[in-house]
């Protein structure tokens, strides 16, 4: 896969739809371009948040470890873009990422991510959309959500 | 010492004195037969007096002596020859004599400076003996570098005045004495005249002199101060830096040269009035006697041929009186710079030398517990850091010291390690004071630690064993050549009363180490396990993988590290890992390295930069024209070129994404984009020069397509890169093929650090954890090959630098403390030996300390000063400082059970 075709799939992440390829060109070669065989983590709950990645091709879980048992929290498939919020926020890795297929991914390294983003009003405006999609989707749950009222007591 | 340096002199040289002037005064017969002989050639057979017949004939060699008062006389009739044969006789006594005062000087010249030399080296051991017999309090107001140049420069005049300091005052007194006597007796009144001249001379010319002594003395001080301020501004060169203060000491150094440079000036100008004023009273004697002796002729009261034999014999009086009033200078001036030297070496007080008398043999352990008896300690500035602490340490139990306010747990410490001199009370070990035992004893039962340990230029080994080097324990036998130069070297060293102990011997006590179960690998383990308790075992094998190993000095390692990279090739195969590593490989192309490196295929032993450099060498243009892959690469190049121009064009030259490029800078690019540009607008029909096709070549040469993933490296292209290897080494010009060393699976690259000879490949660029899969396979490869400790062995043979400024000061701190884990004693003192380092590493290393050092059978005592509290739940015992007194002592758990100090420090 050549630089120009990552670039083709950087489009279809939903952030970077709307940036100049140009732009993503220099993103996709500052960053690296890493392999995952199945069962490998590609970064696992409590890790230092160095990096986001954008996966290129196959599937990968989400665990997340609550007392010891990891329970898969989601799955993440080509084109989309993994571990950018705990980046944004400086938290520690939030669940784990394992490789299902054989994943290849695009690692944007954190100081290649902010300053893209910086340059790139573009996609901080992106990401502040995804964002309060997301915060409007959990409010739109919770809302939906019937509060049950403890039973009354005879 | 001796305050006087004649004094100095004359007692460690009096017999060679005695010796050479008595060759002095032989070597004065041959000196004036010579003078006589000419004239008697000329005279003899030249001039023919007494040849006056053709066959006349004169004894040769005749003299007669009468014994004065015995009667007795010695006589020899000679040999009667002819006049050609007595001149050849007389030519052939005097060429004879020429030999015979040749060899006196000669030897009395080589004599005096052997003298000069072996008195210089008394003087420069006796001073550094003396250094390091300082008390503590005077080392730490001194100057290294002060004392560095005095040991050095300063006393280097005493050897030259050495040889010259009795013969030359016998010899030219003798002289001057009987010039004057010989005028005295041509006339009494001129004579006197003269004397008095003398007199006048040898009065004034020493006391204008004194003001020339007052400014070397100046000078010298003020060179020392100078050579001390160099040594500072080196050793403290990053504090100047960080603080920018470098105009600071600039205009310090100007300064001091200012001073210099006056003193100086001063010296000159008085050292050439003296000269005057000497040669104007030596010239003034003639004067008189010119002028008076020629009034008192002329009045006839003086006989002409008295005044002329007056005038003659005062000729030979002004050299003499010259040359030793110069002695006299070179006396006065030697003996001001001795007491200048001598004023820093002599501090009031000093370490017994018997304190330091060399023990070879296992000293026997002065058994009881070491104690503190009414012990008062004073810090440099004079404030009492630890007031009448009287405390008792027994064998084997193990005490945290810490502070709660005040430093006297460390200045408490430092008084155990002999650091700081208590101001009244004692420390004792059983029973007598510490500063009383010789250091046989006091240096190897009890290891003291701080965070300022020293460490000497050397390899890590050097320094880590360094606490084992107490005296030599073998003795050298030498043979032949060898044996003759030891036997000098001893000679020449008792000569000057050095110590001769043999530096060749092996210094290191093997009966002292920690680990001490009688097997020959004593050593060997007490060094692993301090390493490892320290923590400095994986620092070392960093070191160890990135050091150069010489393989013709050392084949059989050579050879297995071969043998463990392709154990580790096929262990990486086994576990699926074969993509994480692209090898070397001399048949095919390596894509995670760079064309250039593809080609090449060689370790080139240097640095980055440097191998950048060779890869652009006209050489390689060449060969790249032979193969056929200068047009390919060309090509190749101008697509890199409209690439990077594309994704880097718009930035600004200080983006952080140029940091991407490896060899490229912004200037480059907007190079690349005015190339692209020029041959866009001349249609294919643009002049290109030889030098910008190079640029385009170049970033052909330094492309990797899995980390650029432009896709224009082809099948093709790799291909005929690795069919030009050949090529390239077939012609590789010679002062070329030293640099490289080309890649060969089955052997060892000297020019390769052993990293890469393990490795022999480049990490994948895709395989994010690449580096820790091969650490982990790699380990695991060397421990199987058993060449572990081969691999220790070799990063332990790091040079440290001076002071150990290689290190960090972490490391540092840790192999401070690893050089007296290594060592076997009974009482370890280690006074905050690990500061800076995270409280997680620190309890890890106390606690592995603490255990190494119970798990030997020598039931140590630890003494531990910490500077984090909270380990102390470790130890048995735990001694907290207040105030510079005890404020409480006992064990763990009752101190953490009382509420006090303690307690509150703790929680």
């Amino acid at each position: 896969m050549l630089l120009n075709d990552e670039v083709q799939l950087l489009r279809k992440v939903p952030y970077f739809s709307r940036v100049d390829p140009c732009k993503l060109k220099l993103m996709a070669f500052a960053s690296e371009r890493v392999c995952y065989n199945p069962g490998e983590d590609i970064f696992r709950q409590g890790d230092l948040s160095d990096a986001a990645f954008v996966i290129l091709r196959g599937n990968a879980d989400l665990l997340v470890n609550s007392g010891g048992n990891e329970m898969k929290a989601g799955e993440a498939g080509s084109n989309s873009i993994i571990g950018e919020m705990c980046l944004l926020c400086d938290a520690p890795r939030a669940m784990t990422v394992r490789a299902v297929t054989e994943v290849e991914a695009l690692r944007i390294a954190k100081d290649c991510f902010f300053k893209v983003i910086s340059d790139n009003p573009r996609i901080s405006f992106e990401i502040s959309r995804a964002l309060a999609e997301t915060l409007r989707g959990t409010t739109a749950r919770v809302e939906s959500t019937p509060v049950r009222q403890p039973a009354e007591a005879f | 010492m001796e305050k006087n340096l004649l004094r100095y002199i004359w007692n460690h040289t009096r017999q060679q004195q005695v010796w050479i002037l008595a060759i002095v005064l032989l070597s004065m017969v041959p000196y004036f037969m010579a003078f006589d002989l000419p004239k008697q050639i000329i005279n003899g057979p030249i001039q023919g007096e007494g040849f006056e017949s053709p066959d006349a004939r004169e004894a040769f060699l005749h003299f007669h002596y009468d014994l004065p008062l015995t009667g007795w006389a010695i006589s020899f009739p000679g040999f009667q020859l002819d006049r050609m044969s007595m001149l050849m006789a007389l030519s052939g006594v005097f060429l004879l004599l020429v030999i015979i005062n040749g060899l006196f000087k000669f030897y009395i010249n080589t004599y005096k400076g052997r003298l000069g030399e072996r008195l210089l080296r008394r003087i420069r051991f006796e001073l550094v003996d003396r250094v390091l017999r300082f008390p503590p309090a005077t080392l730490k107001q001194i100057h290294a570098a002060e004392i560095s140049t005095m040991v050095k420069d300063e006393v280097e005049p005493f050897g030259g005045f050495t040889g010259d300091a009795f013969v030359q005052p016998t010899m030219l007194g003798g002289q001057a004495a009987a010039a004057l006597f010989f005028i005295l007796l041509q006339n009494l009144w001129l004579g006197l005249i003269a004397a008095v001249m003398v007199a006048i001379q040898v009065g004034i010319i020493p006391k204008m002199r004194r003001r020339l002594i007052e400014l070397g003395r100046q000078r010298q001080i003020t060179a020392r101060h100078l050579a001390g301020k160099v040594g500072e501004i080196v050793e403290g060169i990053d504090t100047i830096h960080a603080y920018d203060t470098s105009n600071f000491e600039r205009a310090d150094i100007a300064h001091r040269l200012g001073q210099i440079y006056k003193i100086r000036y001063d010296l000159y100008r008085w050292k050439f009035l003296v000269k005057f004023t000497n040669n104007f009273l030596s010239q003034l004697t003639p004067f008189l006697f010119y002028s008076i002796g020629g009034y008192f002729a002329l009045r006839g009261s003086l006989d002409i041929g008295q005044l002329v034999a007056v005038i003659n014999a005062y000729k030979d009086l002004p050299g003499p009186l010259k040359e030793l009033i110069d002695w006299d200078q070179a006396r006065q001036d030697v003996q001001v710079k001795y007491e200048q030297v001598l004023e820093q070496f002599d501090p009031p007080q000093i370490v017994d030398p018997k304190l330091h008398a060399l023990t070879t043999t296992v000293t026997e352990p002065v058994s009881g517990p070491l104690c503190a008896v009414n012990l008062s300690i004073v810090e440099g500035s004079g404030a009492r850091v630890v007031e009448n602490v009287s405390i008792k340490i027994d064998r084997g139990e193990t005490i945290a010291v810490i502070d709660n306010s005040g430093g006297g747990a460390e200045a408490f410490a430092a008084a155990i390690g002999r650091v700081i001199w208590p101001a009244s009370g004692k420390i004792t070990l059983g029973e007598v004071d510490i500063l009383e035992l010789p250091e046989a004893v006091t240096g190897r039962q009890i290891s003291y630690v701080s965070a300022d340990s020293y460490f000497f230029h050397g390899s890590l080994k050097d320094n880590l064993l360094y606490g084992l080097k107490h005296a030599p324990m073998s003795t050298v036998s030498y043979s032949g050549k060898d044996a003759t130069a030891r036997r000098w070297e001893v000679y020449e060293a008792e000569m000057a009363e050095n110590c001769s102990y043999d530096l060749n011997a092996d210094w290191i006590d093997r009966h002292t180490t920690s680990v001490l179960r009688g097997f020959s690998d004593d050593l060997k383990q007490s060094v692993l396990r301090a390493l490892d308790a320290v923590q400095l075992t994986s620092d070392i094998m960093e070191l160890a993988l990135h050091s150069h190993l010489d393989p013709e000095e050392n084949p059989t390692l050579a050879e297995r590290v071969v043998e463990m990279r392709h154990a580790l090739r096929e262990e990486l195969r086994k576990q699926g890992l074969a993509n994480i590593v692209a090898h070397f490989d001399p048949h095919s192309y390596n894509v995670e390295a760079t064309v250039g490196e593809n080609l090449i295929f060689a370790a080139t032993g240097k640095s980055p930069e440097a191998e950048r450099e060779f890869i652009e060498h006209d050489y390689v243009f060449e060969i790249l024209r032979i193969a056929k892959l200068y047009d390919l690469l060309y090509e190749m190049g101008l697509t890199i070129a409209e690439n990077l121009v594309e994704i880097f064009a718009d930035l600004p030259p200080d983006h952080p994404f140029f940091q991407q490029l490896q060899n490229l800078t912004a200037e480059d690019i907007a190079g690349y984009q005015q190339f692209l540009q020029k041959r866009k607008q001349a249609k294919g029909k643009a002049q290109i020069t030889e030098e910008e096709r190079r640029s385009i070549l170049r970033l052909s040469l330094f492309y990797i397509e899995p980390r650029y993933r432009f896709g224009v490296l082809t099948r093709d292209i790799m291909d005929k890169v690795v069919a030009a290897r050949d090529l390239f080494y077939t012609n590789l010009p010679a002062h070329l093929r030293d640099s490289v060393e080309r890649y060969d699976p089955h052997r060892y690259m000297a020019a390769a650090t052993l990293r890469e000879n393990v490795l022999f490949g480049k990490l994948s660029h895709r395989s994010p954890d690449a580096l820790t899969k091969v650490r982990t396979h790699a380990a695991r490869v060397m421990h199987e090959k058993g060449l572990y400790e081969s691999f220790i062995a070799l990063g332990l043979s790091f040079d440290i630098g001076s002071g150990g400024r290689r290190l960090t000061l972490a490391q540092r701190h840790k192999l401070s403390l690893a050089r007296a884990l290594v060592r076997r004693s009974d009482f370890y003192i280690l006074n905050r030996p690990l500061p800076g380092l995270d409280r997680r590493v620190q309890e890890e290393i106390v606690k592995a300390v603490l255990d190494f050092l119970r798990e030997q059978d020598n039931d140590p005592t630890i003494v531990w000063v910490l500077s984090n509290t909270s380990l102390s739940r470790m130890f048995h015992r735990v001694i907290v400082f207040d105030h510079g007194r005890v404020a409480e002592d006992g064990t763990f758990e009752t101190l953490d059970k009382e509420s006090g100090i303690f307690k509150s420090l703790v929680a």
